[in-house]
C-alpha cells in the first residue's frame, strides 16, 4: 500500500534542497542574471560545509564532545563563504566584464562539481578509510535535531515537526523573499533592474549593485541547499556525485513556479515527492519503469512551461532582460 | 510676465558631438508660468539644448542660471532638485509594473513603502490637472498616450515646476493631442512652466505663449505667438535659400515612362496609428523624385511599402514592367520585388541598423544580395569580392581591404558601401533614404553624382532627404508629405524652399486652420 505518512516527510526532505536552490535562483533572476551555475554553487556550498565540519571534528579528541554551537556555526559559515565566493566570481564575470551569462553559468557548474569532487576525494584520502565517502555523524546529529514534540505527536509530528532546523529556515527564507520582492521598495527596484535596467538606471538605481547583491544572496541561499543535503538528508555522509542533478531541478522549479518563491514551497515538495515516487510505487523488478517515474519532475516542468506560455500572461513571463548584460552606453 | 526675472536663463550655451556642432552660443530665457515652444527643423539642436537642462548632457561652454543664480546641472537628479523634469520621446517605463509602481520607482520617500498612499497622491495629481490614468493599470495594457501621461505624472509626482516635453505629439492622435494640450494649459494655470519641443507650426500656434526658433544649432529669434504669423515662423525656421550647385541633368524624355504607380495607399502601425493616409503618386523612369517631410511623416513606411516590407492597409502599388505589363507589388514577397529590380537603400539613424551586418566584412556584406544565386548550396565568394573591390575603387571607400569588418569603417564609408551595393544590383527603381546622413560634403556630392548617374541610366530614383536645400537642387519633382498625407507634388526647378517648408508643416501649404 502507498504509505502517505512515510512518504510526505521523505518528499519534504527531498524538496528542501530544491527549495533553497530555487529561492536563490529566483532572487538572482529577478536581477536579470540567469545563473546556470546554481548546481555548481550548491555543490560548493555542500563541500565547504563538509570541509569545515571535517576539520572541526578531526580537531576533537572525541566527537561526542562536540560543542553544539560551533558544530553548527563552522559548517554554516564555511558553506556561506564558499557559495558567496561563487556568486562573486559569477558577478565579476557577467556584470563587470559582461561575459555571456549562459556560458559563465555552465562553466561555474562544471567548476563547482569538480571542486566538490576534488575536495571530497582529498578528504577521503585524509581519513584513509576504504569506503569512498566521509561520514560526519556528530555534526549531522546536530543538524538533524528535530523539534521537541516530533516523536510524541503521532502523524502530525511526523509530517510537520520531524525536520532539522535548516528545513524551517528554507521555508522562512522563501516566504521572506516573496515578501521582499512584492512588498518592499528594495523588491520593486530589484524587479525593475531585471525587467528594464535602462529604466531603472534612469530612475537612479545602481544596476551593478543590485545585480551583485541579488546574485550573491541568491548563491548563498542556494549553497545552503547543498549543506542541508549533506548534513541532514544524507546523514552527514559525503560521497562524490551523490547530489546528482538536483541543481537542475531547482532551476526547473524557478520556471515551474513562474518566479514566485512562496509558490516554490509546495512546488519543491511536489518535485521532491515526484523525485522519489518510484521508491514508493511497487514497480516490481522492471527497472525501466522506475526510470520512467524518475522523469516525472521534468515532464511536469515541460507541461507547466507549455501551459504558462499558452496563457501568455505578461506577469508569468521571465524578467524581460533576463540573461542580457547591461551597458549604459549601449542605448 | 514682462519685467519679472526668468525662471531659467541659458547663456551662450555650446555643445558639440565630435565634429558636429549641435548648439553654438545659444541664449534663451524661460519665464515662470508660460508655455514656451522651441521650434526648429530636425537636427536644429532643440533636443540637445533641452537635454542640457535635464542633465543628460553637459554644455561645453556657457552657463545656466535658475532664478538668477548660476547652477551646474550634472545629472537628471540635479535637474530634479531644481524642479526641472523632462519627458523624452522614448518612454522609460517598466512594462509589467503598474502606473503607481513606475511612478515611485527609484524614489526614497520618507516613511515606509506604501503603494496605497502613493496611489492616492497620484489620483490627486490626476484630478488637479485632468489626467486620465488608472494608477493600478499595468503599463503593457496602456496606449501610447496613457504611457506618456504616466511619464508626465511621474515628473509632477517628483515635484517638478518646469516640464520639458520632447515632441510629445509625435506619437499621439489628434484627439489625444487636444487632451494633452488641455492638461498643459491646466498646468500653466497652476503656475507651472512648460517647454514644448516641436516642429509643428499649428501646435505652436495652438498652445504656446512664446516661441523660440533654432536653426542649425543656433538661436534665430523669438516671437510672441499671438503676434506672429505662420510665414514669419516658417521663414525663421527654414531660413534663406542656399545655393549648393548640385548637377541636375534634364530627364531623358524619350524613354520616360511611368514606372511605379501608387494609388490611395494607407498604412497603419500595429497600434493603429495611421502612418500613411491615402497617398497617391507616380514615379517615372529617368527622374529623381524627392520626398520631403518632417521626419516621421511616413517616409520610411512609404519606401518599405514599395519594397514589400510593410503590411498595407489599403491601396495599390503598381510596377510597370514595360508598356503592356503591369504587376501589383502589394502582397508580393520582398525577395521577388527585389528580383524585379526594386532596391531599397535605407540609411537609418544608427546607420548600421539596416542593410549591412556590422561584424561581417565587405565581401560578406555584398553577398547578402547574391547568396541566393547559383544552383548549388555553396556560395560563390569570388563575385562578391570583385564587387566589393569595385565599390571600394569607384566610390573611394577608405578601408584597409575588402576583408575588413564593416563596423570598423567610418560612417561615411559604411554608407558608400551600402549605396554602392544597392546600385550594383542594376536596379530599375532605387529607393534611397537619408543616403547622405552624417556624410561630409565631398562624400555627399559623390552620392548625388551616383544618383544622377542612375537617373541617366533610366532608373526611377526615389530620394528621401532631410536637407531641403539638397532636395531642391537635386530632384526633378518633390513629393511633400505632411503627417502621412500628400501635401502636394511640386516641380523641383520652380519651387521655393518656403513653399516646400509650408507644405511640410501643413497640408497643401495653405493658411493654418
Amino acid at each position: 500500500m502507498f504509505d502517505l505518512i512515510a512518504f510526505i516527510p521523505r518528499a519534504v526532505a527531498q524538496g528542501i534542497p530544491l527549495l533553497f536552490g530555487s529561492t536563490g535562483e529566483i532572487i538572482t533572476e529577478k536581477s536579470g542574471n540567469l545563473n546556470l551555475g546554481i548546481p555548481g554553487v550548491m555543490y560548493v556550498g555542500g563541500i565547504c560545509g563538509v570541509i569545515g565540519s571535517f576539520l572541526y571534528e578531526r580537531s576533537l579528541a572525541d566527537t561526542s564532545q562536540i560543542n553544539p554551537a560551533l558544530g553548527i556555526l563552522i559548517p554554516l559559515l564555511c558553506c556561506i563563504l564558499g557559495s558567496l565566493l561563487m556568486g562573486l566570481i559569477y558577478c565579476f564575470l557577467t556584470v563587470t566584464l559582461r561575459a555571456n551569462q549562459n556560458v559563465t553559468g555552465l562553466a561555474m557548474t562544471t567548476f563547482g562539481v569538480g571542486f566538490g569532487n576534488f575536495f571530497g576525494g582529498s578528504l577521503m584520502k585524509l581519513t584513509g578509510a576504504d569506503i569512498p565517502s566521509i561520514s560526519l555523524t556528530a555534526t549531522s546529529g546536530l543538524f538533524r535535531t528535530t523539534l521537541p514534540f516530533a516523536g510524541s505527536t503521532g502523524w502530525f509530528g511526523q509530517i510537520f515537526l520531524s525536520y532539522g532546523f535548516l528545513a524551517y529556515v528554507a521555508i522562512i527564507i522563501a516566504l521572506g523573499a516573496s515578501f521582499v520582492l512584492n512588498r518592499t521598495r528594495v523588491g520593486l527596484q530589484l524587479r525593475a533592474v531585471g525587467e528594464d535596467p535602462a529604466t531603472a538606471d534612469a530612475a537612479g538605481i545602481s544596476i551593478t549593485r543590485y545585480k551583485y547583491v541579488a546574485t550573491c544572496v541568491g548563491c548563498v541561499i542556494a549553497g545552503l541547499g547543498g549543506l542541508y543535503f549533506v548534513m541532514d538528508y544524507a546523514n552527514g555522509v559525503w560521497s562524490n556525485d551523490a547530489f546528482g542533478d538536483r541543481g537542475w531541478l531547482a532551476i526547473a522549479l524557478v520556471i515551474f513556479t513562474v518566479w514566485r518563491p512562496s509558490t516554490s514551497i509546495p512546488a519543491s515538495i511536489l518535485f521532491g515527492g515526484l523525485y522519489i515516487l518510484h521508491l514508493f510505487i511497487p514497480t516490481g523488478t522492471d527497472l525501466a519503469v522506475k526510470e520512467l517515474y524518475k522523469m516525472l519532475p521534468y515532464v511536469v516542468t515541460i507541461v507547466v512551461l507549455v501551459l504558462t506560455s499558452m496563457r501568455n500572461k505578461r506577469e508569468n513571463q521571465p524578467p524581460e532582460s533576463l540573461g542580457l548584460p547591461y551597458f549604459r552606453e549601449d542605448r | 510676465m514682462q519685467g519679472t526675472q526668468p525662471a531659467i536663463s541659458m547663456r551662450d550655451i555650446s555643445k558639440s558631438f565630435g565634429r558636429i556642432q549641435a548648439n553654438s552660443r545659444v541664449s534663451l530665457d524661460i519665464n515662470r508660468g508660460e508655455i514656451l515652444a522651441l521650434l526648429g527643423e530636425n537636427g536644429s539642436g532643440k533636443t540637445t539644448l533641452m537635454n542640457m537642462l535635464s542633465g543628460i548632457y553637459f554644455p561645453d561652454s556657457g552657463h545656466i542660471e535658475i532664478d538668477g543664480k548660476p547652477v551646474t546641472i550634472g545629472s537628471p537628479k540635479d535637474a530634479f532638485t531644481y524642479g526641472i523634469g523632462m519627458i523624452h520621446q522614448h518612454f522609460k517605463l517598466v512594462n509589467v509594473f503598474t502606473a503607481t509602481e513606475n511612478i515611485v520607482l527609484g524614489l526614497k520617500e520618507p516613511g515606509g513603502y506604501d503603494l496605497a498612499a502613493a496611489t492616492k497622491r497620484i489620483e490627486q495629481i490626476c484630478q488637479t490637472y485632468g489626467f486620465d490614468v488608472d494608477p493600478n493599470q499595468k503599463v503593457y495594457d496602456m496606449s501610447v498616450s496613457q504611457k506618456q501621461t504616466v511619464e508626465i505624472v511621474k515628473v509632477l509626482y517628483r515635484g517638478a515646476e518646469i516640464l520639458i516635453l520632447d515632441e510629445p505629439t509625435a506619437v499621439l492622435t489628434p484627439q489625444e493631442t487636444d487632451k494633452l494640450f488641455a492638461v498643459l494649459r491646466n498646468m500653466r494655470e497652476d503656475g507651472k512652466t512648460v517647454v514644448i519641443i516641436t516642429h509643428k507650426l499649428n501646435e505652436v500656434k495652438d498652445i504656446s505663449d512664446r516661441v523660440v526658433v533654432l536653426r542649425k544649432g543656433e538661436y534665430v529669434g523669438e516671437l510672441i505667438t499671438a503676434e506672429a504669423s505662420t510665414e514669419e515662423m516658417t521663414n525663421m525656421m527654414v531660413g534663406r535659400q542656399v545655393t549648393l550647385n548640385i548637377d541636375r541633368p534634364d530627364p531623358e524624355m524619350k524613354y520616360r515612362m511611368e514606372r511605379i504607380r501608387v494609388r490611395n495607399l494607407t498604412v497603419k502601425t500595429r497600434d493603429g496609428v495611421t502612418k500613411l493616409d491615402d497617398v497617391s503618386f507616380s514615379a517615372y523612369t529617368g527622374e529623381i523624385l524627392g520626398i520631403a517631410g518632417i521626419s516621421g511623416s511616413g517616409q520610411k513606411e512609404l519606401l518599405e511599402a514599395i519594397a514589400g516590407l510593410q503590411p498595407v492597409e489599403n491601396g495599390s502599388i503598381e510596377y510597370q514592367v514595360d508598356d503592356d505589363q503591369v504587376e501589383q507589388l502589394i502582397g508580393m514577397d520582398p525577395i521577388k520585388i527585389a528580383g524585379m529590380g526594386v532596391v531599397l537603400s535605407f540609411v537609418p539613424e544608427d546607420r548600421l541598423g539596416m542593410g549591412l551586418v556590422g561584424s561581417m566584412d565587405l565581401t560578406d556584406n555584398m553577398m547578402l544580395r547574391s547568396f541566393r544565386n547559383g544552383p548549388t548550396p555553396f556560395t560563390d565568394r569570388k563575385e562578391p569580392k570583385h564587387l566589393a573591390e569595385l565599390v571600394v575603387d569607384e566610390l573611394k571607400v577608405e578601408t584597409p581591404g575588402v576583408d575588413t569588418e564593416v563596423r570598423r569603417l567610418s560612417g561615411g564609408n559604411v554608407q558608400k558601401v551600402l549605396v554602392g551595393r544597392e546600385i550594383a544590383a542594376a536596379p530599375t527603381v532605387l529607393l534611397s533614404a537619408y543616403a547622405v546622413r552624417g556624410l561630409d560634403v565631398n562624400s555627399s556630392y559623390m552620392i548625388y553624382d551616383l544618383l544622377n548617374r542612375q537617373k541617366g541610366n533610366g532608373v526611377a530614383v526615389i530620394y528621401v532627404g532631410e536637407d531641403l536645400d539638397v532636395l531642391l537642387e537635386l530632384c526633378d519633382r518633390i513629393l511633400v508629405l505632411c503627417g502621412g498625407k500628400v501635401s502636394g507634388i511640386v516641380d523641383g526647378r520652380t519651387t521655393t524652399k518656403n513653399e516646400v517648408g509650408l507644405m511640410m508643416t501643413r497640408l497643401g501649404g495653405g493658411e493654418a486652420q
